[in-house]
């Protein structure tokens, strides 16, 4: 699905901007890739049926982060803007959705896009001055929006409900539909995913995402060749963070809660790991990362409450170290090794 | 105008730790370009560190020197085994490795010390003093003069002597220095040790103020990125300036400004660093890298 080789970029980036641009080039969707899909999404759908509702709220939460990591993975893995501060449109997305829902009674459906443009708005007027912002100090400035945004939430008390956030109550299926509220709000978002995924893809793998990896390996070169950086740099930034307000709009469904606390500075962190874990640059990494974060916390905090981000810092480290690539990375260069034993003695690079 | 007087000193003493950390930030930054995001978790595991000592029944003083002591080789042996991997590395993978170091270093201290706030001792009496109709608390006066002795320690080590002089050289021109026989890397894993240990300085300092918790240093450490910012990653005398600036228009702002209060503090210091990275990048002190491409 993704570009072959766009995982190893990110971290070594500038060093093969050429083999990238090739590699964004690969076009279509390959037979394999294609049965690989299919099979995915065949799970995907009959998953809700045989699990507790409980299981099937845990894998709407994998959807909805895959569709964050995607956004993310877009701004820092593709376009090599630093963002630790994603929870904050996230934020932003949730309580877009809450105050419609609980002020106005506005339909549930209706409040997804505006949550989305919203978040484009907002992301696309914070990517201006981070223009400026070069590589750290868009990380901090980033990180201590991440800091700020629950003080921030509270503080708009009137809207937010302040640190008692706002109850909603969890969407009814239409009528007609067999299906329970977990199950309903599953399919709901598994076709948001599925769209937003389609469109990510799309966009990346044309001229655009070419531009995009571009202006990551070599912003001088990009620039040379014609691409309008600043421009570029404003709108994944805006595209990136309307995905990620998208989801914080579906947790808030979701979860029918919303409260400041929820979106500290740790939840930005999560998102980081999420995409590092799944691989940095691939589409497919934030399915994985997704499943990372919403499952090994739950399945550490037995051992201990601290454990879960004991365990997050170690293979934040860890990957950096050995798998920079990330699960989706590391399943390409396994893909590769075992159909092309040719490229394989070689490093396939 | 008392009041005026004791918010400016009390922000001084705040201002004071601010500095601090946001010196160890820059000292690490000028010798490695790292911004160390763990700089903050660094400083609140050495202060469970001094509270552990003092539970032992060490005298107050004597735990704060074992705590320098155990901050600076943990510095080291941190910058050695965690950082030295991904010294080369890009700008993100470095970020990461650091957030990692972030969360690891909270939740231990978590997993150890548990979540509960726990009061810390001042070594300084609790009395207030005054002076005319002012009253200043004994601990920020004591936090501004031990924040000043390390301060002026540091700069007494980088300026009169030859390992300071070292160090200095090994940050600003490695290849040269490497032709002179410095060993650059052991430099850049001490400066991580002197930044551990002055972090672990002003963690002591603040956490009676704050009390005890693994995430008392987060807000903390966004002051003094911002203070970092507002004197400029690339100046040490620019981290102190900034952090002093910091600390007081926290407190005048806090005190003077209705709307702001208490509950936008960590508001005020994402606008300052937004607003001095838009205006002036490079800090009031730092000097604008040029970088030849």
């Amino acid at each position: 699905m993704e570009s072959r080789y766009g995982a190893e970029r990110a971290t070594e980036a500038v060093s093969r901007p050429v083999a990238t641009l090739s590699a964004a080039r690969a076009p279509a969707v390959r037979p394999l890739d294609l049965i690989g899909i299919v099979l995915v999404l065949a799970v995907a759908i009959a998953l809700p049926f045989g699990l507790s509702a409980f299981r099937v709220f845990q894998f709407t939460q994998v959807l909805i982060y895959a569709i964050a990591l995607l956004g993310l993975n877009m701004l820092t893995g593709f376009n090599g803007q630093i963002s630790l501060g994603h929870g904050a449109f996230y934020a932003i997305g949730a309580y877009t959705t809450a105050i419609m829902i609980d002020r106005w009674n506005i339909g549930y459906a209706w409040t997804i896009p505006v949550a989305g443009i919203l978040c484009l708005v907002v992301g696309f007027l914070f990517g201006r001055p981070a223009l400026r912002l070069e590589g750290l100090y868009l990380a901090l400035a980033t990180f201590a929006l991440a800091l700020a945004i629950p003080q921030i939430l509270k503080y708009f008390e009137h809207w937010t409900g302040g640190s008692q956030g706002i109850v909603l109550s969890k969407p009814k299926p239409p009528l007609g539909l067999r299906l329970n509220e977990d199950q309903w709000l599953y399919f709901f978002t598994l076709a948001i995913t599925i769209i937003l995924f389609v469109l990510a893809w799309n966009l990346l793998r044309g001229r655009v995402g070419r531009a995009i990896v571009a202006i990551r390996d070599n912003h001088i070169a990009a620039e040379a060749m014609g691409v309008d950086s600043a421009l570029y740099k404003s709108a994944v930034f805006g595209v990136s963070a309307a995905y990620t307000g998208i989801a914080g709009a579906l947790s808030a469904l979701a979860v029918a809660f919303v409260a400041p606390d929820t979106y500290n500075v740790f939840l930005s962190i999560t998102f980081l790991t999420g995409i590092v874990i799944g691989g940095l640059a691939t589409i497919s990494g934030a399915v994985f990362g997704a499943l990372f974060i919403q499952f090994i916390p739950n399945w550490a905090q037995d051992i201990s409450k601290a454990a879960p981000w004991a365990i997050f810092g170690l293979f934040l480290i860890g990957f950096m170290y050995v798998m920079p690539r990330g699960i989706a990375g590391f399943f390409r260069v396994a893909w590769i090794r075992m159909t092309r034993p040719a490229v394989a003695r070689g490093r396939p690079r | 105008m008392d009041i005026f007087v004791q918010q400016v000193v009390s922000g001084l003493a705040t201002g004071g730790i601010y500095a601090s950390l946001a010196l160890a930030l820059v000292m690490i930054y000028q010798a490695t370009d790292v911004v160390n995001f763990a700089q903050g978790e660094m400083a609140m595991f050495s202060t469970y560190l001094a509270w552990t000592f003092l539970q032992a029944g060490m005298p107050y003083w004597v735990a704060f020197c074992c705590t320098v002591i155990v901050a600076f080789v943990g510095g080291l042996v941190i910058e050695r085994v965690v950082i030295r991997p991904v010294e080369n590395a890009p700008i993100l993978s470095i970020v990461i490795v650091t957030l990692g170091l972030l969360v690891i270093l909270n939740s231990t201290a978590g997993w150890i010390y548990s979540y509960i706030q726990k009061p810390f001792p001042s070594p300084f009496p609790s009395k207030p003093i005054r002076i005319g109709n002012i009253v200043f608390g004994a601990h920020d006066l004591g936090a501004i003069g031990v924040t000043l002795v390390v301060l002026a320690l540091l700069f007494a080590f980088f300026r009169y002597t030859t390992l300071g002089l070292a160090m200095r050289a090994a940050a600003q021109n490695p290849a040269s220095s490497r032709l002179c026989g410095i060993r650059v890397s052991w430099m850049l894993a001490l400066g991580w040790g002197l930044a551990a240990a002055f972090g672990s300085v002003a963690g002591i300092m603040v956490a009676p103020v704050v009390f005890l918790d693994p995430n008392m240093m987060v807000g903390i450490q966004l002051y003094a990125f911002a203070a970092a910012t507002v004197g400029g990653f690339t100046s040490p005398l620019g981290a102190v300036v900034g952090g002093l600036l910091v600390g007081v228009t926290e407190n005048l702002v806090g005190t003077y400004v209705s709307f702001i209060g208490t509950e936008l503090k960590l508001t005020v210091a994402l606008a300052m660093i937004i607003v001095v990275l838009l205006v002036r990048p490079s800090g009031l002190f730092g000097r604008t890298v040029v970088r030849r491409v």
